[in-house]
């Protein structure tokens, strides 16, 4: 940029009709804000995911408003409630068919750590299936912690190494 | 290789629906066998939400397992606190004190609601009807604003306790519960304007899933599936608790127990409620306690700081949501006896026997330990009967404890409903259903 | 009809199987013997008894004390609304007993979950499987012998480092 300030250098950048910024900082900006999620609910927590994402608390706001039940077409798993072992390998086998790049929030106590359920039945966290990105705690969690771990996933999202397609990989 | 693979004929498609699939909450899977689009023959697979409840609880004490039931029908965790306390009252053969009963009562109403709320927005959802669902969810916001500020949480609120509640109402409580109230009211209007003579929404209702009167009997159907079919039980009529044989309200009844009787049942029953909680807030007798809702003391840190050189005397200032911990207060809510409640919390933060009285409510092998034999009791739940059948061997573990979930009667119906109808019809009655996983698979 | 008659009702129609259990809740508790099972609630759930309902089917474990297990059946009149429950014990031995499924349709269900956790066996049940617990489990988790953290993973766990 040499002694230009660079106030005055986007401005005439800008005037050309383009702008020079970093493509993982783009990349990482446009995937933030266009969550698509699968919700994967089980249990009480998804009462709570309901309130979240209806007009009262509404996480469209964040960009995380449009629901697939594709999991091929999402990018953001969101596991809500108890898993249990039977449950198990559908939880699996859903977050084996996202796309890349996908990220998981494992939303409730249950969900984080197996939570007050330490039995026979329940796997203790679902960490112990899947990579998880954020976790929320709570029994079940506030709407408000809901929108605080998306938040969350964006600013990680924002700043992590992005990858994508013509990348030359080693 | 499944019952249905094995009575399944060559020309006909099997096809998977769930557990992962967005009408079947996450928890249910059933297994179609299709001529076209007409079910032929299905098979319903439960249990991806066994979470071990009855086992758990044999491992905690009876105070301790409260919050389990919580998390059983959590649209209606009041009614669940309720029933388990009830029945536990019943085996220690005490009774709560009056204001308290009415507390219960309303608190238990507000529950129902929020569990028809509930159970309609998903079954409108998944037929399309997405206006409707916003709608629902407002009201029971309003209504979880108002639990909340009572009980301390939105929805697992252990507020209940055995020998009464855990704590009075909320000195400001009438202005959101009149809130919520008319949010209700307007919301149910509106809907009913919506939906009542809606051609598409009568269309997918009306006539599907058909339940007669002996068919619900032999199923062990009860609550509003029961009397959509034409039925009348309620346990709030036929076995009355609390105080709702002194409450005015009617038991709506459906003609022909399809969806649409059970979506009609369910608006009915919400203004039912309504009703029960206007009277109960009128009937409700006042707090005997001289000081009334709000009672003025000295903040908790100075109470132990003083109590550090010489018996505390005074009143400690405690959250007002939480004034069940009061002295003053207890006698409005809760039994008398150090035996079925935990110590009030000034004594326990203050004074020696305060502290051992708590700490022997709560160590094992001490607490609440009621009189060997079995006893069993039910409420009405959101969903219908909710039982528990308690089995005490005289320690302060349950030795069994068994909950009669509604709608495991219900769902299990499912095959023998949905059986001839379009795959379409499978979601409203799968809807109607109400099906809560924490409930049915325990 | 009172319970009082249909256990009077009881008595006289089948003498030797059926003894009544005082209760001090004032509940109608009935014990009866296992092989007269099917007739007994065939014959309460038809007129004059007309304990049209089932409403509930469980089971307890007495395996370390009495060495049985205990079905309890709970059931329900809507024409005169009492409740009655009724008992009969499992030997440990021969762990079955006659399956209700003729009589009342959500049995198929309630038995198959005490099949699941106890592991008594229904005789007559048209599809015994486990219900809530899946193929390839083993052991009965609501047996008292069965430790409640003894988890048997459906798939390979990650090891988290």
């Amino acid at each position: 940029m040499g002694k230009i300030k660079p106030r005055a250098y986007y401005r005439e950048t800008l005037n050309g009709g383009f702008i020079a910024t970093k493509i993982n900082y783009m990349l990482g900006w446009g995937r933030k804000y266009s969550l698509f999620h699968y919700p994967f609910i089980t249990a009480c927590c998804g009462m709570e995911y309901m309130s979240a994402a209806c007009a009262h608390w509404d996480f469209d706001r964040f960009g995380a408003g449009m629901t697939t039940f594709s999991p091929r077409q999402a990018d953001m798993l969101f596991v809500v409630g108890t898993i249990s072992q039977k449950e198990a390998p559908v939880l699996k086998t859903v977050y084996d068919q996202m796309c890349e790049p996908n990220w998981v929030i494992a939303c409730g106590a249950c969900a984080v750590s197996g939570g007050i359920y330490d039995n026979y039945a329940v796997v203790q966290g679902i960490d112990k299936i899947i990579p998880v990105d954020v976790y929320i705690p709570g029994c079940p969690p506030r709407p408000e912690t809901i929108l605080n771990a998306i938040e969350k996933l964006q600013e990680k999202i924002q700043h992590q190494k992005q990858d994508w397609q013509w990348k030359i990989k080693k | 290789m499944t019952r249905i693979q094995k009575e399944a004929s060559k020309e006909s498609l099997l096809i998977n629906m769930g557990p992962s699939h967005p009408a079947m909450h996450g928890t249910i899977r059933i297994m179609l066998e299709l001529d076209g689009e007409v079910v032929r023959n299905s098979e319903v697979e439960v249990g991806y939400l066994h979470r071990g409840f009855e086992k758990t609880c044999e491992h905690k004490t009876y105070f301790n397992l409260l919050p389990y039931t919580d998390r059983l029908n959590y649209v209606s965790p009041l009614i669940n606190n309720l029933g388990y306390v009830m029945t536990m009252e019943k085996m220690l053969e005490i009774e709560a004190p009056e204001r308290a009963q009415y507390i219960r009562v309303i608190m238990s109403e507000f529950s129902r609601v929020s569990d028809h709320l509930t159970a309609l927005a998903a079954m409108t959802m998944e037929c399309g009807a997405f206006t409707v669902f916003l709608y629902y969810i407002q009201a029971r916001e309003e209504i979880w604003n108002f639990i909340e500020q009572t009980t301390g949480a939105r929805m697992t609120t252990s507020y209940i306790r055995i020998g009464g509640v855990r704590a009075d109402l909320h000195p400001d409580f009438k202005g959101l519960m009149d809130k919520a109230m008319k949010v209700t009211r307007r919301v149910l209007k509106d809907v009913k304007g919506l939906l009542d003579k809606n051609k598409i929404w009568i269309d997918r209702t009306r006539d599907i899933a058909v339940v007669n009167p002996e068919m619900a009997v032999n199923y062990g159907f009860t609550g509003p599936c029961l009397r959509a079919s034409g039925v009348s039980y309620d346990v709030r009529k036929a076995h009355p608790y609390l105080v709702y044989d002194q409450l005015e309200f009617e038991v709506p009844l459906g003609d022909k127990g399809d969806n649409f009787d059970r979506y009609m049942v369910r608006m009915k029953e919400m203004e039912q409620s309504l009703r029960i909680i206007e009277q109960a807030v009128e009937k409700m007798p006042d707090s005997a306690s001289r000081a009334g809702l709000m009672v003025k003391g000295i903040e908790p840190d100075e109470a132990i700081k003083a109590s550090r050189s010489k018996k505390a005397e005074e009143r400690v200032n405690l959250s007002p949501n939480l004034q069940g911990s009061e002295k003053d207060v207890r006698p409005d809510i809760l039994v008398k006896g150090k035996k079925y409640t935990v110590p009030p919390k000034e004594d326990t933060y203050t004074n020696i026997e305060g502290l051992i009285n708590h700490f022997k409510f709560f160590m094992s092998g001490h607490g609440i330990r009621p009189p060997k034999g079995d006893v069993y009791f039910s409420v009405e739940g959101g969903n219908g009967e909710l039982g528990f059948y308690i089995v005490s061997d005289g320690t302060d573990n349950p030795y069994r404890l068994h909950l009669r979930a509604p709608c495991l009667h219900i769902v299990s119906a499912l095959e023998e409903m949905i059986k001839g109808h379009y795959i379409a019809d499978i979601i409203p009655t799968f809807g109607s259903t109400n099906m809560i996983g924490g409930e049915l698979d325990r | 009809m009172e319970n009082k008659k249909v256990i009077e009702a009881l008595k006289k129609t089948f003498p030797e199987k059926v003894t009544e259990i005082p209760d001090r809740l004032g509940d109608t508790i009935v014990r009866i013997e296992k092989d007269a099972l099917l007739n007994i609630m065939e014959f309460l759930k038809n007129r004059p008894c007309e304990f049209t309902m089932l409403l509930d089917l469980t089971c307890v474990d007495y395996l370390s004390s009495k060495g049985c297990f205990e079905m309890v059946y709970h059931l329900f009149s809507i024409s005169s609304n009492n409740r009655i429950r009724i008992k009969t014990e499992v030997r440990k031995n021969e762990l079955d007993i006659d399956s209700l499924s003729d009589l009342w349709k959500n049995t198929n269900w309630l038995e198959r979950e005490v099949f699941d956790m106890f592991g008594i066996n229904f005789k007559g049940h048209p599809d015994m499987r486990r219900l809530f617990m899946y193929e390839g489990f083993e052991g009965y988790p609501l047996r008292k012998d069965y430790p409640l953290r003894k988890r048997q993973p459906k798939i390979p766990l990650r090891r988290l480092t």
